[in-house]
């Protein structure tokens, strides 16, 4: 291979190794007797003042944990708050038979097995001198049957601490979350310094979103202590920071309204303030109480929580993933208007069905025997699938996802809360790269009337409403509207805002039809217009759980519950000046109509009585 | 044949070292090692609150890791020479696919899971990697040319980096260190040495570029521990008054306090060395150091005797490294160097450090007692 051979000299080579090892020697010799010369300087030179910092009087370095910031609803109620409680604590190192006090403590005061258990595994990762919790809390008896025996028990004592309450309990649990323990997998990304002593965490909603503000500053203080961990003398002090206070945009009175609505459905509801984006209304039922959360719920109650049918624990409004059925109609017409595929006087015949030229397959009106001659204004009112059908035609898959995407659709709204879901507005891109299909043209035609492959969230579907009624304005939906912490107010989220072009005229011709949904005498939300001074622009939906075959029919009473439509309804007020949206979604609620505009009915009535007062 | 009869007159004709010998297992050595980890196991059930079972679980790692040893003395050197490449190209291999793995998890990621255990490429790179310079370094003549230099220092950097990006500071030092033991060992020039101090010197304010936030924390709390009390600092105030508290003599096996005042949760694992100098004082330090010193001593004159050239730089740079082992921990805990996450060696607690060192020392002995001719 090589063309000069390179004779190996082995006597040099041996020597110079030789060099290495001793040159080596010497360096480690050296640099050890660097670490030496440094252990005598710490253990003899420094010997006195380092045992004057640890032997009998040693200084300790202890956190002082921050309190916890409050959350407030938009009119100053509280939503969560610290309530002093009081934990019986136990100090391993000063009690010398540990089983037998905590057998008498179990005969005491009749504690489960299940907490001794607990206690017995938090106690093997804590220090032995360290106070460690038996029981969080404890109510009045338990405190005077303990007091009582006390000096029974050395090691044992009473604290108290404040304790996170929800007041609100399951009404809006989804929205502001819940503190809890902090696991080992948070442990991990925490700042340690931050959480020095720090016991709980935000762990959903606002708790979660705002754990930076909520939290405050940890303080320290540099403290004499005796052998026994005793407090003797306090060095110095650095004040801990409390956390910030949150003011929502929510309306806990107008949530209890809606999720009192709901009755024993499932669903969800959620109001925007059309000028701002703030979230007035954010339910989702059933609801859970968040309080056991707190102090660490019992297993067999969170199981129960996780696999109960109607997920309580699951956020609904900003999880909820339901194809949004006729509620789709308004932003498809206003499509139909902006690309000129359709003008507002125009007007089609609906036989009852609709079929592709040259297939044989007809696609159903939802009316048997159809709505006759319908104009866009009846389409809306009536909801006529035929008309919206032959629009979702002639505006093709490709228009209607582009321009229902500038409405949010498929996209996160990017509220100020974790977790939320993007949903899904279908297209040919992504049917092409997720199922790896060409779009179908039956495909165009169920997306016209709101089914097929969408996903919305009721999020969603408010923020959309809210741009309608806004004439193309978007706003980012949020819900904390202020942070206040010593160092003054600040607003909790950024604006951000921008509008689609739109020509105010297509929208009008849009709302009209909207309204006449709840003003006119064949609209389908007409239920809801009695009694009011102002005018609801709206629009009903139901979407289908369960597909139905051709030729079959839909028979409600004879269908499982559970398996029942989905009822939906969007709605803004006044509609000459919108100031609120409203969109709900009831499972398995049957009719948009009759079941989910009563419900933002009520939420808009409450609402705009309350603000014109003001 | 006349050699191995004179071998055998020369040992002490003990049954215990006969069979150390049948297994190939280097006698000095092994008591060293063994006195070792006796003590691991006491500053352990100190530094542990004397939990019993943290103390069974690493006597389950360490005896492992012997087991591991005594299986790679067996093994002739030649194989590990002829096996270098391809044990390298493996580690690097795995490093990328960990690296791969890691960011599709979305976070850091050292391992690859095994099922019955965690396996660690960056642990298998320790070894390869001064393996591979050896052997690439022992098939030209010495001292190495600048072309050979170049190559070595491409083949150091590149498991450097990976590891670095692990993110894993102290292993990825560990490995540098046991690359340019290599060199060392082979004769790089004086004047190389010097200039690339220079360099290094030279070049901190880029790495301080490219440290990730947490690394240049504990290098700025290295400078400065007061500033940051309740964070990193904490570590290295405790630790310094841990250890001066120790004083000359100790507080006494069991007689640690400061470890018991909520001090650290690495106290049993890269901060041990300030229960055991709190406990043990001065003289307990010196002679752990001397300890540490008479394994290194053995391991170079393991590497003076080492009969090829692969085997002796192979073997100096696995005793270099542990030296920097030891160095670096130490360093770090009584406050001279930074805080990087480097155990002490064959003492910290944790399996992944223990089981590289023996297998380490496994072809120490490995080279030892596979002379062909004496």
């Amino acid at each position: 291979m090589s063309d000069i051979y390179v004779i190996k000299d082995h006597s040099v080579e041996n020597r110079l190794f030789l060099n290495r090892i001793v040159a080596a020697f010497i360096a480690i010799i050296l640099l050890t007797s660097g670490l030496i010369v440094r252990l005598i300087y710490l253990q003899i030179v420094g010997h006195e003042h380092y045992s004057s910092l640890a032997k009998d009087n040693s200084i300790k370095i202890v956190p002082l944990v921050p309190t916890r910031g409050l959350i407030y609803d938009r009119h100053g109620k509280v939503l969560a708050e610290n309530t002093p409680s009081y934990s019986l604590e136990l100090i391993p190192e000063q009690i010398s038979n540990m089983d037998d006090t905590l057998l008498r403590l179990q005969k005491l005061l009749d504690i489960p097995n299940e907490k001794i258990e607990q206690y017995q595994k938090l106690r093997k990762r804590q220090k032995r001198f360290a106070s460690t919790p038996l029981l969080l809390i404890m109510n009045d008896e338990e405190l005077a049957k303990f007091a009582v025996v006390r000096p029974y028990f050395p090691g044992v004592d009473i604290h108290t601490q404040l304790v996170r309450h929800y007041p609100y309990s399951n009404l809006a649990s989804h929205v502001i979350g819940y503190v809890g323990r902090i696991n080992e997998e948070e442990l991990k990304d925490l700042p340690i310094a931050e959480y020095r002593g720090s016991t709980h965490i935000g762990k959903l909603g606002i708790e979660g979103s705002y754990e930076n503000e909520l939290h405050g500053k940890t303080g320290y203080a540099e403290i004499e202590t005796n052998v026994q961990a005793r407090l003797l003398n306090t060095l110095n002090e650095v004040s801990p920071e409390p956390g910030a206070n949150l003011y929502l945009t929510l309306d806990i009175d107008l949530q209890k309204m809606a999720y009192d609505a709901l009755g024993t459905f499932n669903g969800a509801v959620v109001a925007i303030d059309i000028k701002t984006g703030g979230v007035l209304v954010f339910a989702s039922r059933p609801g859970f109480d968040p309080n056991p959360f707190v102090v660490g719920i019992a297993n067999d109650a969170y199981q129960a929580l996780q696999s109960s049918e109607n997920q309580p624990l699951y956020n609904r409004a900003l999880r909820g993933l339901y194809p949004p059925g006729s509620t789709i109609k308004p932003f498809i017409a206003l499509a139909g208007l902006e690309y000129e595929a359709i003008s507002p006087k125009q007007t089609i015949l609906c036989p009852g069905y609709y079929q592709i030229p040259g297939v044989s397959h007809q696609y159903r009106d939802w009316k048997k025997g159809g709505h006759g001659s319908v104009s866009l204004n009846r389409a809306i009112t009536e909801s006529c699938d035929v008309y919206f059908y032959r629009l979702a035609a002639a505006l093709g898959i490709d228009h209607m996802h582009s321009f229902l995407q500038k409405f949010g659709f498929g996209e996160k709204s990017g509220i100020d809360l974790v977790g939320e879901k993007s949903g899904l507005m279908p297209s040919r891109e992504w049917k092409l790269a997720r199922k790896n299909q060409a779009w179908y043209p039956g495909e165009t035609l169920i997306t016209g009337i709101g089914q097929g492959y969408y996903q919305v969230t009721p999020l969603q579907l408010a923020r959309a409403t809210a741009t309608l009624a806004n004439k193309g304005k978007v706003v980012t939906p949020f819900l904390v509207d202020k942070v206040v912490s010593a160092h003054g107010a600040r607003p909790g989220h950024e604006l951000r805002d921008y509008t689609i072009p739109l020509k105010p005229d297509n929208v009008n011709t849009v709302i009209e039809g909207m309204i006449n949904v709840v003003h006119s005498a064949h609209g389908t939300a007409k239920g809801i217009n009695t009694n009011i001074s102002y005018q609801i622009a709206g629009k009903t939906g139901t979407a289908q759980v369960l597909g139905i075959k051709q030729n079959a029919k839909y028979n409600e009473k004879d269908i499982d519950f559970k398996f029942r439509d989905h009822a939906l309804f969007i709605s803004f007020a006044p509609a000459d000046d919108p100031k609120i949206a409203v969109a709900v979604i009831v499972e398995n609620g049957g009719h948009g109509g009759s079941v989910a505009a009563p419900i933002a009915g009520q939420v808009i009535k409450q609402f705009l009585q309350e603000n014109n007062e003001n | 044949m006349k050699t191995e009869t004179r071998h055998e007159q020369f040992e002490p004709p003990s049954i215990l070292g006969n069979v150390l010998r049948k297994l190939h297992i280097d006698i000095p050595l092994f008591i060293g090692l063994f006195l070792t980890s006796l003590l691991s196991f006491a500053i352990l059930y100190s530094a542990g609150s004397q939990e019993m079972d943290i103390l069974m679980r690493q006597a389950g790692r360490v005896g492992l890791a012997f087991l591991l040893m005594t299986v790679l003395a067996h093994i002739d050197p030649y194989q590990f020479k002829r096996y270098s490449t391809l044990l390298f190209g493996m580690g690097i291999f795995l490093l990328i696919a960990v690296l791969i793995m890691g960011q599709i998890g979305k976070g850091a990621q050292r391992w690859l899971d095994l099922g019955f255990f965690r396996f660690q490429p960056s642990e298998m790179i320790k070894i390869t990697t001064p393996m591979m310079i050896a052997w690439y370094l022992a098939e030209h003549p010495l001292p190495p040319k600048s072309k050979q230099l170049l190559i070595a220092a491409i083949l150091i950097v590149i498991p450097t980096l990976l590891i670095a990006k692990q993110p894993d500071l102290g292993t990825a030092l560990l490995v540098a260190s046991s690359g340019a033991g290599v060199l060392f060992f082979a004769g790089l020039s004086w004047r190389f040495i010097v200039a690339i101090v220079v360099a290094l010197a030279s070049l901190t304010p880029i790495i301080w570029h490219f440290m990730l936030g947490y690394q240049r924390d504990r290098v700025l709390t290295f400078l400065n521990p007061e500033a940051d009390p309740l964070g990193r600092g904490y570590h290295i105030i405790q630790s310094k008054i841990a250890i001066g508290s120790g004083g000359i003599y100790g507080k006494g096996w069991l007689g640690s306090t400061q470890s018991e005042l909520d001090f650290l949760p690495e106290s049993s694992t890269d901060f041990i060395f300030a229960v055991f100098a709190e406990e043990f004082g001065l003289f307990g330090c010196l002679g752990l150091l001397i300890l540490y010193l008479l394994i290194i001593a053995r391991c170079l004159y393991i590497a003076a005797q080492a009969q090829d050239t692969f085997s002796r730089l192979l073997a100096g740079s696995l005793a270099f490294t542990f030296f920097v082992y030891v160095f670096v921990n130490i360093g770090m805990v009584i406050g001279i160097l930074p805080v990087v996450g480097v155990p002490l060696p064959l003492i910290s607690y944790g399996g992944t450090s223990i089981v590289t060192l023996l297998a380490g020392f496994g072809i120490l002995m490995s080279i030892h007692t596979h002379k062909k001719f004496r």
